[in-house]
């Protein structure tokens, strides 16, 4: 009934909009500010001429040296990752739903799509609208297949996973940390792209995922390095730790590409990226150590005395009792110094890598782009690449947060 | 009878002693970096001796002219490469106080926000945050300066400077506000106002004691002020007033004379800086505050204070030492984020370095030392809070 919605509406206005005279003042300054940027900002998306980023949608995602069937490199690279991805996603909604396996959605089963669908859209909408923009923008028919692909391929995995036995979830677990890894190997060496020649989305989500997979078993060394009663270890992973807690990342970066190369015989020194991932890890590595750390003091001593009194050796200890609850009472706070690090891999601009920042204004210096200040688009298109991805993966830790929350342990 | 004596432990051999395979431990750890460090140090002498540039240990380019100027600066070509890094070294803290300034009240700010009661007021807040935190600084900054400044048209031309009058003048060379500066040389007012600032504090704790003890209202923060209002005003009167309001202007030429003039580098890296540290310390204000039991609240407003009181003597206090060590994180963030300044040319301590090594400065030495300096910032700013942690932590066990 229209009646009751209406005064249902006046109701939650009045409580929430114009409670006294001051909130209504409030209400109407706020909503004139948010008014007046919405307006900007929808003007500034649906009346610009975005031909700049429609011609260059493929040197955003990839870089411009990556062309021709060298494109199914990236391209089977995120097959490989939805599908993983897709895996994991199932193996954990099986592990959660031991009791009433009914109860899952199964992609292979039509009568699940609408809700599959619906939470697909709730959970991934920016990523998701990120790619309808940059699909409507381009009218690309292979863009819309690959996209389609990646999206069929993750609810493969998904049936795929939900249908493995009880057991196999860390090793789900496994395959998706190591398809990375798999992807960047086929594109490197399987279609044999140089390193100098990755760039745009591609090399800041390598950087990225590199940079996490590499520093995290390092800063657990270093945690517990920390820790440890052993003076020498402990100073030396304290004067680490200070060192790249206390420097500027953009300080770190700028020594590894100018300064690095004098430390190292000029066989060994690395490409430009890899220099960069090198010092993400070294960097990320403290801050995941830090991390770490806290984990560790939050645990009760029970825990490690406990087990000394079950006998179990120093290592095993540290293995089986104490690190697996560490790592889980701070999984939102890794989730967190990986969306750091994520946003940290702008910082490849200031080096002179083709990541999304520098290619938008080597856009605009293009013949046909130069000198009309477009570069207000394809920075904003760069920036979009940037906060999607981060924002998906904080709403992500917000969920797991809960999840994790008060009565699980 | 006799006791028989324990016999003593038979000794492990030394590797299965375990406090033999302490130190033999630790001492192949040492003995590993030792070798890694001497490794790298051997490699940077060959190679530097092999490039013809100074020794590592060689710093006496610093004395040498930097050869050029700093736009915004009064530095001379002819002045050593030292006197840059300094200007350098000042502008860093400077902007990290200004911007520390200005993030705290727009952080706590929005964190309050967050928590309005008000749906509109909450969800700006809401979107703000989201929207800051979750972009990079430096995209900030860049679209800052050259999405919005340089070519998003927000900056006008030269010639057709947009004005508020007597308030704020900007064009594409720069923001003009207005500013209060010192006629002459601004030491002796600043003197008198340090003076003010601690008869202020003396004359509230002396009411705040009077308060304790006989329970009557003696205002200590109002008297306080009051004080320090009144030397403030007694010693400009009494310098013969030595401040001067500086309003920005638009000449017939189209130019913009007096005011504060900013850069759009700095009005652009300032600004940047803030919107995205502000983002984090909303939300460390909203998580401080409800991280204060709400039990505090009911039990202040059971003894009958006003929402005012309740804030400000109960649920503020608490929230402050959950707040403390997450802000000095958060402000030492944006100190070191202000070295993003080198990807748009505003020249602080990291773009000087930068520059002089382009221009031939030795890069080991100039980044040993940037580095050297940053760390001495944060070990600074960790003690400072450190210290005020400890002395606003509640005496526990």
């Amino acid at each position: 009934m229209t009646g009751s919605i209406a005064t249902n509406a006046t109701a939650w206005a009045k409580e929430n909009l114009f409670r006294n005279w001051r909130d209504a003042v409030l209400t109407v300054v706020f909503g004139l500010i948010l008014a007046f940027l919405t307006i900007r900002v929808l003007s500034f998306v649906l009346g610009s001429d975005w031909e700049i980023q429609r011609v260059n949608m493929r040197n955003s995602l990839v870089g411009p040296e990556i062309s021709g069937t060298d494109l199914w490199g990236p391209v089977i690279g995120i097959w490989l990752g939805a599908a993983a991805v897709g895996v994991l996603i199932g193996a954990m909604d099986r592990a959660q739903h031991v009791d009433d396996p009914g109860a899952m959605l199964d992609p292979l089963n039509p009568a699940h799509w609408p809700q599959l669908a619906a939470r697909t859209l709730d959970r991934l909408w920016p990523l998701l609208a990120l790619v309808a923009f940059s699909l409507l923008l381009t009218t690309s028919a292979a863009g819309l297949l690959v996209a389609i692909a990646t999206l069929a391929l993750g609810f493969l995995g998904r049936a795929v996973g939900m249908r493995l036995p009880l057991g196999s979830l860390r090793w789900a677990a496994l395959a998706a940390g190591l398809a990375p890894l798999v992807a960047v190997l086929i594109i490197r060496y399987g279609f044999g792209i140089d390193w100098k020649d990755w760039g745009g989305f591609l090399l800041v989500a390598f950087a990225g995922a590199a940079g996490i997979a590499l520093s995290f078993p390092l800063g657990i060394l270093l945690a517990l390095g920390r820790r440890s009663k052993l003076p020498a270890i402990k100073a030396l992973s304290v004067a680490y730790i200070e060192f790249f807690r206390g420097v500027p990342l953009v300080v770190l970066l700028l020594i590894g590409s100018l300064v690095i190369g004098l430390f190292l015989p000029r066989s060994l020194i690395p490409s430009e990226a890899i220099r960069a991932v090198i010092i993400f890890t070294l960097f990320t590595a403290a801050y995941f150590a830090e991390v770490i750390r806290g984990g560790l003091q939050s645990l009760p001593a029970g825990q490690e005395e406990a087990a000394k009194a079950l006998g179990l050796p120093g290592w095993r200890i540290t293995t089986f009792i104490v690190m697996p609850q560490a790592l889980r009472n701070v999984i939102p706070a890794i989730v967190g110094q990986s969306i750091s690090l994520w946003k940290d891999t702008s910082l490849m601009f200031i080096i002179g890598l083709a990541e999304p920042l520098r290619l938008a204004s080597a856009f605009t210096r293009q013949p046909e782009f130069r000198g009309q200040g477009l570069i207000t688009l394809t920075l904003f298109f760069a920036g979009l690449i940037y906060w999607v991805v981060s924002f998906t993966m904080s709403r992500e830790s917000q969920r797991l947060e809960r999840k994790l929350g008060v009565g699980q342990r | 009878m006799t006791v028989a004596p324990a016999p003593t432990p038979a000794r492990p051999p030394p590797w299965r002693d375990v406090r033999v395979l302490r130190i033999a431990g630790q001492a192949a750890v040492l003995l590993a970096v030792g070798l890694l460090l001497a490794w790298l140090w051997s490699n940077l002498q060959t190679n530097t001796e092999r490039l013809g540039i100074p020794a590592p240990t060689d710093f006496s380019y610093l004395d040498q002219p930097v050869g050029q100027s700093i736009a915004g600066s009064d530095l001379r070509p002819t002045q050593s490469r030292l006197d840059a890094l300094q200007v350098g070294l000042v502008r860093t803290i400077q902007i990290a106080i200004v911007g520390i300034i200005l993030t705290t009240i727009l952080g706590i700010f929005l964190g309050i926000a967050r928590l309005s009661s008000n749906w509109l007021v909450a969800t700006f807040a809401r979107l703000y945050v989201e929207l800051f935190r979750n972009t990079p600084p430096l995209v900030v900054v860049i679209f800052i300066y050259l999405g919005m400044f340089i070519n998003g048209g927000f900056l006008p031309p030269q010639g057709e400077a947009f004005e508020i009058p007597k308030l704020l003048a900007m064009d594409i060379r720069g923001i003009s506000v207005l500013w209060v500066s010192f006629t002459g040389s601004p030491w002796p007012y600043l003197l008198i106002l340090a003076l003010g600032v601690g008869l202020g504090w003396f004359v509230s704790r002396w009411r705040g004691r009077a308060q304790d003890a006989t329970g009557k209202p003696a205002y200590p923060v109002l008297s306080g002020f009051i004080v320090f209002l009144a030397v403030a005003i007694v010693g400009w009167l009494a310098l013969g007033g030595p401040t001067e309001i500086t309003a920005p202007s638009v000449g017939a030429d189209g130019r913009i004379a007096g005011g504060n003039k900013l850069t759009p580098e700095y009005a652009a890296l300032l600004v940047g800086l803030v919107l995205y540290t502000a983002s984090h310390v909303a939300e460390i204000t909203r998580g401080s505050i409800q991280a204060v039991a709400r039990g505090q609240d009911e039990a202040a407003k059971a003894l009958g204070l006003t929402p005012g009181q309740r804030l400000r003597k109960v649920i503020l206090p608490q929230a402050l030492r959950v707040a403390i060590p997450p802000m000095s994180n958060q402000y030492l963030n944006l100190t070191k984020n202000s070295s993003l300044a080198v990807a748009i040319a505003y020249v602080e301590m990291t773009r000087v370095t930068s520059d002089l090594v382009a221009n031939g400065a030795p890069a080991f030495q100039a980044f040993l030392l940037l580095a050297f300096l940053y760390l001495l910032i944060s070990l600074a700013t960790a003690l400072i809070t450190n210290t005020i942690n400890s002395r606003l932590a509640i005496p526990e066990r």
